[in-house]
């Protein structure tokens, strides 16, 4: 039982329990992880950052300047390409993983955050495209609404709402997703990279 | 120099029908280098694996 006397104390305990800096910070990896399979899930994270960076230009200037000037069309491309990567390499990373059973050895919560991060990052993707304001966006989100109708969402998400799908993409969403991110790289660094199969002994 | 490098895509997607199925030729683009880039991240030699195994073997000879 901790001898702390305030809830800060016992906070503080328990978080130097379960996340030691060795663990959170490292030196040195196995062996194993010295292949080109292992590298797709801190690409995933180099292209977060790219579009994070990238969306952050976007959001301060807007659409006026993203359709319009030379470096706006820039940033806009930098953005679409990132995700596009972001995508790209987050799949890779998931299939490497699924025929690793990379679950195995207690890490079910690091599987399951990933498949969270998975649907966040469809969902974020998917407003992103709906606020392109252009005849692309036009297009997804009518055609959208009435999916979304279908299956009963549409009275909480309007695709046709084009303030509501901003709000979403820039602040709701990545905070989500962000957080859920964050959660994942704790737990891995915290239960180590999942080795081969043949490498566990089982 | 670099308008060699456009490519004009004012126009409608080019699409890949098989049957039921229906792709566009970007999106099947994509899942394909998805799977190559899969396949090679298996067998691709990683730069430090053989330096790291000529070591390893070094060390052992050492003993």
């Amino acid at each position: 039982m901790s001898t702390k006397t305030s809830w800060t104390g016992r906070v503080r305990a328990a978080t130097l329990e379960k996340f030691e800096p060795e663990d959170l910070l490292p030196e040195v990896q196995p062996a194993y992880v010295a292949s080109w399979i292992y590298i797709f899930g801190v690409a995933t994270l180099a292209a977060l950052v790219m579009l994070v960076a990238s969306g952050l230009y976007l959001t301060l200037e807007g659409p006026a300047w993203w359709h319009t000037s030379n470096i706006g069309h820039y940033v806009n491309s930098v953005h679409l390409w990132s995700v596009e990567l972001f995508f790209v390499f987050m799949v890779v990373h998931l299939w490497g993983k699924f025929w690793m059973a990379a679950w195995r050895g207690r890490r079910l919560a690091t599987w399951i955050t990933g498949c969270l991060a998975f649907f966040a990052s469809i969902i974020t993707g998917f407003t992103g495209y709906i606020i392109q304001t252009n005849f692309d966006s036009q297009w997804i989100a009518t055609q959208a609404k009435d999916g979304f109708n279908a299956v009963g969402i549409g009275a909480f998400f309007n695709t046709l709402n084009t303030g509501q799908a901003i709000l979403l993409h820039v602040s709701l969403l990545p905070l989500v997703l962000g957080g859920i991110v964050i959660w994942h790289v704790i737990l891995v660094r915290r239960k180590g990279v999942v080795p081969p199969i043949d490498e566990a002994g089982e | 120099m670099l308008r060699i490098l456009e490519i004009n895509l004012n126009h409608p997607a080019h699409y890949v029908s098989v049957g039921p199925f229906s792709v566009s030729a970007g999106n099947l683009t994509i899942i394909i280098s998805m799977f190559a880039i899969f396949v090679v991240a298996l067998f691709l030699p990683f730069p430090d694996h053989a330096q790291s195994e000529k070591h390893a073997a070094l060390k052992s000879e050492k003993r």
